[in-house]
């Protein structure tokens, strides 16, 4: 056991670097460059009208620019550089603002996890009980209303779901139940009393929650049901009933601990969001999380807060497999470790 | 049909069809086929049939034979304003919807609601939203169904040279397939998509270049399975060559699973397209596809038409691709003959 989870540890290594490696190639191969783009921005139409001497200093200054951030150098000098930076934790500065990442990336954090964890502990504590209730009332008037409403939910993307809650439910021209977007109320103030300022965070972060929510549950329940039900059929059951095992023990111990399973390959799967968020909740509902950073980041160009988010996210995605793998041998007594490990 | 005289695609087909789900599913899938095939003829701003003065055109008909090099447009009809020519014609037979999914109407209103006129409203450009619609299934479908091909294409061959010779090429392969588990897929598309230059194209390739690892490794355990049985071990001792041995023999034995995911895999690259097109990048500004309509009413939120019929679309075509995933599978696993 000891030995496998050594060799798995031993094989994030190259994947890690593999993954981040191709990251910062198709970065730095794209074509057109952040020097680029911050110049386009003071000279509009790409240096029309200019005189050919305030051309050449503007191309000098590019230069020169390129030469500060790194970007003359070959990619692979420019990977190995990020490389040794990260090793010794330093994440670089953003092109942007000449911040360093880090300090983006904390001011960031905290919204993201508060946003996430409460998402992932609200979809297990709604899916599973719904899950064992399909599976011990299958083709029950709720099991089929429920069986139907995961399926839809499933189907249902969340950014259309996110604009039509701003659309009809966030002022407009309709209903103004929620705010459109933001991280607190205008007035809100660190002196407000603890409760009123928890309060005015959940407002605003209620519906980001529930489209963060819904569709983690969708995918978490439709696996829950299958897997319930796949297991209700199985020879132990009967026999776990034929020996008079009662049946919530059946239920819990029998039917349950088989059926954990696609839970927690899924939770693998949900791991990389706590932190890197969902890029696309966070754009429609102004959350100023995680998600929202990388997309205004990639908009930007600015590759080192890009590098250290995906480096980030990628990290959590391959230490998410490797848990998930670690547990369902954990409630699977018959995976072995090694041999049949590929 | 005879059940005796069924083969396995048959019997699958049959269950299919029998489970009302599936095929809603696949009427769904078939409806929006049709629509995306016959774009121009329920959306276009050129008559089905003319008659000026005596004089007959088929502009539609002729349209679509300049497009594929087959016709050329006479003289008088030659960057003609259709509109202002049937008014005095004789006969003009127009297309359900007589609007261009593009065409800028500088005349007309600008964000209408939904009307007899405009059966789904107008955009910021006074664009007809039921012809940017219907020709965005065409967009939709094909990113999907390409973007499957490329997936199934690299997944098959990659799952099979790893499964089929095992050793070194496996293992190599199996690493390849374990770095690209690890890549964050939607950063990575967002990010490729949003520093590459729009192009529809490169939105096919990097949704196909990053979905295929699930086939592979799945493929990959059906070639291990298979490789070592007796009708793979005789097909080899009478000297059947590699290629034929995988393709023949053993890929059909391992393929109808790859069908239940090319199904959801559809649903996800058109969602993903979607998503992509809704926060305004790889798709190039002047194509309306359904993300990009549903992306206009972030900026104007008293347009609900903007919002609810391209999302509502979206939401139809990803669940009748799942109805028909879920069906395919069930009808493809023998053991869930009973329900």
């Amino acid at each position: 056991m000891l030995q496998y989870v050594a060799q798995r540890l031993l094989l994030l290594v190259p994947t890690f670097l593999g993954v981040t490696f191709l990251a910062y190639a198709i970065m730095l191969m794209a074509p057109g460059d952040p020097v680029d783009l911050f110049f386009a921005g003071g000279i509009a139409g790409g240096g029309e009208g200019i005189s050919t001497d305030r051309l050449a200093e503007v191309q000098e200054a590019k230069e020169a620019l390129r030469r500060d951030l790194g970007l003359d150098r070959p990619i692979p000098v420019q990977y190995a550089l990020w490389l040794s930076r990260l090793l010794r934790g330093d994440l670089g500065e953003s092109f942007k603002d000449r911040a360093p990442v880090w300090d983006k990336v904390r001011d960031r954090l905290p919204v993201t996890i508060v946003l996430n964890v409460l998402s992932l502990v609200l979809t297990y504590v709604i899916a599973i009980p719904l899950g064992i209730y399909s599976a011990v009332r299958t083709g029950s008037r709720l099991d089929q209303i429920s069986t139907l409403t995961v399926f839809m939910l499933y189907s249902l993307p969340s950014f259309w779901v996110g604009t039509l809650i701003i659309i009809f439910l966030c002022g407009g021209d309709f209903l103004a139940w929620f705010p459109p977007g933001g991280l607190r109320s205008l007035a809100h103030d660190a002196s407000w009393p603890l409760l009123q300022r928890m309060a005015d965070y959940t407002y605003h972060l209620a519906m980001p929650l529930l489209c963060t929510t819904y569709a983690a549950f969708a995918a978490l329940s439709r696996f829950m049901r299958t897997s319930m039900l796949e297991n209700a059929r199985q020879d132990f059951i009967r026999t776990a009933r034929a020996k008079g095992v009662s049946e919530p023990m059946v239920i819990l111990k029998h039917m349950l601990r088989n059926s954990l399973i696609p839970v927690i390959t899924i939770l693998a799967g949900l791991l990389p969001a706590l932190i890197g968020g969902s890029i696309i909740i966070e754009t429609i509902f102004s959350v100023p999380g995680i998600g929202q950073l990388s997309y205004q980041s990639v908009l930007a160009r600015d590759y080192p807060v890009v590098i250290a988010l995906f480096a980030a996210s990628s990290f959590l995605t391959i230490v998410g497999i490797l848990l998930s793998d670690l547990a369902l041998a954990w409630v699977d007594p018959r995976i072995h470790f090694g041999r049949s490990s590929a | 049909m005879s059940e005796a005289g069924q083969g396995y695609g048959g019997r699958v087909w049959a269950e299919l069809r029998a489970t009302p789900r599936a095929n809603w599913g696949l009427n769904i899938v078939v409806l929006l086929a049709v629509v995306a095939v016959c774009a121009d003829l329920i959306a276009s701003d050129r008559p089905y049939y003319l008659n000026v003065g005596g004089e007959r055109y088929f502009p539609q008909l002729r349209a679509t034979g300049v497009a594929l090099g087959l016709a050329e447009w006479p003289e008088e009809l030659r960057n003609a304003d259709f509109r202002a020519l049937a008014s005095q014609a004789d006969a003009a037979w127009w297309p359900p919807i007589p609007y261009r999914s593009t065409g800028v109407d500088i005349t007309g209103d600008v964000f209408e609601p939904p009307s007899a006129e405009h059966w789904l409203g107008t955009d910021a450009l006074g664009r007809d939203v039921a012809a940017g619609m219907v020709h965005g299934t065409r967009i939709s479908l094909t990113i999907g169904l390409v973007v499957v091909a490329i997936q199934a294409t690299i997944g098959i061959l990659l799952g099979g040279l790893a499964g089929y010779y095992g050793g070194w090429i496996d293992i190599a392969l199996s690493r390849l397939f374990e770095l690209m588990l690890g890549i964050p897929t939607f950063f990575l598309i967002i990010t490729v998509a949003a520093i590459f230059p729009p192009s529809i194209y490169a939105i096919m390739g990097i949704l196909g270049l990053t979905g295929w690892v699930g086939i592979a490794r799945f493929i990959r355990g059906e070639f291990l399975k298979v490789r070592s049985m007796d009708y793979v071990t005789a097909a080899r001792a009478l000297g059947v060559g590699d290629a034929r041995v995988m393709f023949r023999h053993i890929l059909p034995n391992a393929v109808a699973p790859v069908l239940v995911s090319m199904a959801f895999g559809v649903a996800t690259a058109i969602l993903t397209e979607s998503a992509l097109s809704f926060l305004g990048i790889g798709v190039p500004q002047h194509l309306v596809t359904w993300g990009s309509i549903l992306s206009e009413s972030r900026g104007s939120t008293f347009a609900w038409w903007l919002a609810v019929f391209p999302g509502a679309a979206i939401f139809l075509t990803v669940t009748a691709y799942n109805l028909l995933g879920d069906g395919l599978r069930d009808a493809l696993d023998p053991k869930l003959e009973v329900r």
